[in-house]
């Protein structure tokens, strides 16, 4: 089958009438919740309504009565897979409005970007995993998740929590790494490349895995520009962009590293864009732990930070001053500013509008995956009911991130 | 980093579409007059010193308490000259409605109907506007500022053999 044309394997001699189909919202591919509105003639897709919003939670609408802080926890389940990611988009947003995103200590900027790529590797191989899984591949679904298991007791380590991280603040992040962490990322990066190895040998030449991959959902370059793709989807098309190298921030210009991109567009891409991603991910963290340098890993700035406990309980001025930035909330300048990060599934982008108080007027979140999620109307026409399931797996669509 | 995006746009409309324009944050920025903005926007995509190939981003603010009190915010990228500028187009609370974008980049579509659903701003020539993120029988535009966080909505009935 592979790449031979829906309309070949037709057979006259059976006649079918159009039906409509609901796929989802509540379906075992469906990634989380959203619905897919189908017409199909026999196993064929004529038409494609993709509704989303089925998660939606408000975060913008509550984005707008919360203290600046206050939104963190938010951006922790945008995308629930790489939350870490959301944290520093959003802090350098604010930062930005606040003429201090150069000025956050280096050791801040370095743990920002270690804990973001675990989140981008985290992302990928829930992605990767789930869509070997739903072709019957199980074996890989377990491997990555195992993987994946063992980076989230790292997040947690450092964290406190598994996923709802709230890790980065306006200004730095929390807390130092723990001791001795170095070293243990280090050793599970190594398993991980291990387990990269394993799920290449039993995927890459998988005849079974390559026929339901290939040539199936093809978007060009020219596609995915006009459609506002990002990330691995946009770069499987060939397009090369990533925020991290055409636009650096925190310290990115100081590794070396290469943007992998795909050549023919279609899902096994995808596939391939990702798992190169990882690789390239693991070498970033690994040029990160050498170069970290010491350093306080907060801004000393009193109008952003808290202050220590022991100055808060101690002194009325702490108090005072914890008092105000608590319930009264940060007090960012006027103005707007659209500030944009990696994610893990492509431009994460925060566009704020602050009229000066402690809250913002408007907090944006341009999702990186609606624009993969919404190009499904036009691709899924004339592939198969079971080119849905892969097709949308490689479009790794978050609930979360995608209805905000 | 993009002034040379605005400095293209004010030689190429001199006849006042480009209301205002700036630099704030690293973001260049024009404010467009509404009835200029399919013209402005396809000169941006088209032009090929500047080849905004990209939509990045469309969405709305509610200016509540200013004059026009919607601001369309458009933010459209260059991948291959790797600039960026950010565009307002104000419409009124009246009569919220501007030119589509989707004929020029069909990666608005999703982000226009959003729009009309959280704002009620309408999108002259979109091809299906309706809902994305609400549901149909929903009453009012969340993200209106005069929008109560703690306003109920009607209970919905299903209708019988409904598919949408």
């Amino acid at each position: 089958m592979g790449i031979q044309d829906a309309a070949d394997l037709d057979a006259p001699d059976l006649p079918t009438e159009p039906m409509p189909l609901n796929m989802g919202p509540s379906h075992p591919a469906m990634h989380g919740t959203v619905r897919m509105v189908l017409d199909v003639e026999g196993e064929k897709i004529t038409n494609a309504d993709v509704q989303i919003g089925y998660l939606h939670r408000c975060f913008e609408k509550e984005a707008e009565y919360a203290t600046w802080t206050q939104i963190f926890p938010y951006t922790d389940r945008l995308n629930y897979v790489s939350p870490m990611l959301n944290n520093v988009g959003y802090a350098i947003a604010v930062e930005k409005l606040l003429d201090i995103d150069k000025k956050i200590p280096e050791r801040a900027q370095y743990i920002r970007v270690i804990v973001g790529e675990i989140s981008r590797i985290t992302d990928h191989m829930t992605c990767l995993g789930a869509g070997a899984m739903e072709l019957g591949a199980f074996t890989v679904f377990l491997y990555m998740l195992k993987g994946r298991e063992w980076l989230y007791e790292l997040q947690e380590e450092i964290s406190g929590a598994r996923l709802t991280h709230s890790f980065v603040r306006i200004g730095g992040v929390v807390g130092d790494l723990p001791a001795g962490y170095i070293d243990r990322l280090t050793e599970v990066l190594g398993k991980i490349r291990v387990i990269l190895d394993d799920v290449s040998k039993l995927l890459d030449r998988n005849r079974i895995f390559r026929d339901r991959m290939d040539g199936i959902a093809i978007i060009t370059k020219q596609e995915a520009m006009a459609y506002g793709l990002t990330g691995p989807v946009g770069r499987s098309t060939g397009l090369e962009y990533d925020v991290r190298r055409d636009h650096p921030y925190l310290v990115y210009d100081r590794f070396d590293f290469d943007v992998p991109v795909g050549s023919v567009g279609d899902n096994f891409d995808r596939y391939a864009v990702r798992v190169e991603e990882i690789k390239q991910s693991m070498s970033i963290l690994e040029q990160a732990l050498k170069q970290i340098p010491a350093g306080p890993v907060m801004l000393n700035d009193p109008r952003i930070a808290l202050p220590s406990k022991a100055e808060t309980y101690n002194s009325i001025e702490a108090m005072i001053a914890h008092f105000k930035i608590i319930m009264d909330g940060i007090h960012v300048p006027p103005g707007e500013v659209y500030s944009f990060t990696e994610g893990g599934n492509g431009e994460l982008g925060f566009y704020l509008v602050s009229d000066g108080t402690g809250r913002p007027w408007k907090c944006r979140v341009r999702p990186p995956c609606v624009p993969a999620v919404a190009i499904m109307n036009k691709l899924l026409p004339g592939l198969f009911m079971a080119d849905v399931v892969p097709t949308f797996g490689m479009m790794n669509m978050i609930g979360g991130e995608c209805d905000r | 980093m993009a002034q040379l995006v605005l400095d293209r746009l004010l030689a190429q409309f001199g006849g006042g579409e480009i209301i205002k324009t700036g630099s704030q944050h690293g973001n260049e920025w024009a404010r467009i007059r509404p009835d200029a903005w399919t013209a402005v926007c396809t000169f941006l995509r088209d032009d090929p010193t500047l080849s905004m190939e990209m939509l990045t981003d469309l969405t709305c603010v509610d200016r509540f308490g200013d004059e026009p009190r919607f601001d369309v915010v458009v933010h459209l990228y260059s991948v291959s000259k790797k600039h960026r500028v950010r565009l307002y187009g104000g419409v009124p609370e009246e009569n919220p409605l501007i030119d589509s974008l989707v004929p020029l980049w069909p990666g608005a579509d999703w982000p226009e109907r959003e729009a009309y659903d959280l704002y009620g701003v309408r999108f002259a020539g979109h091809p299906d506007l309706r809902r994305l993120l609400m549901y149909p029988e929903f009453i009012g535009h969340p993200l209106r500022k005069d929008y109560p966080k703690e306003k109920r909505q009607p209970l919905v009935r299903r209708q019988a053999g409904s598919l949408d």
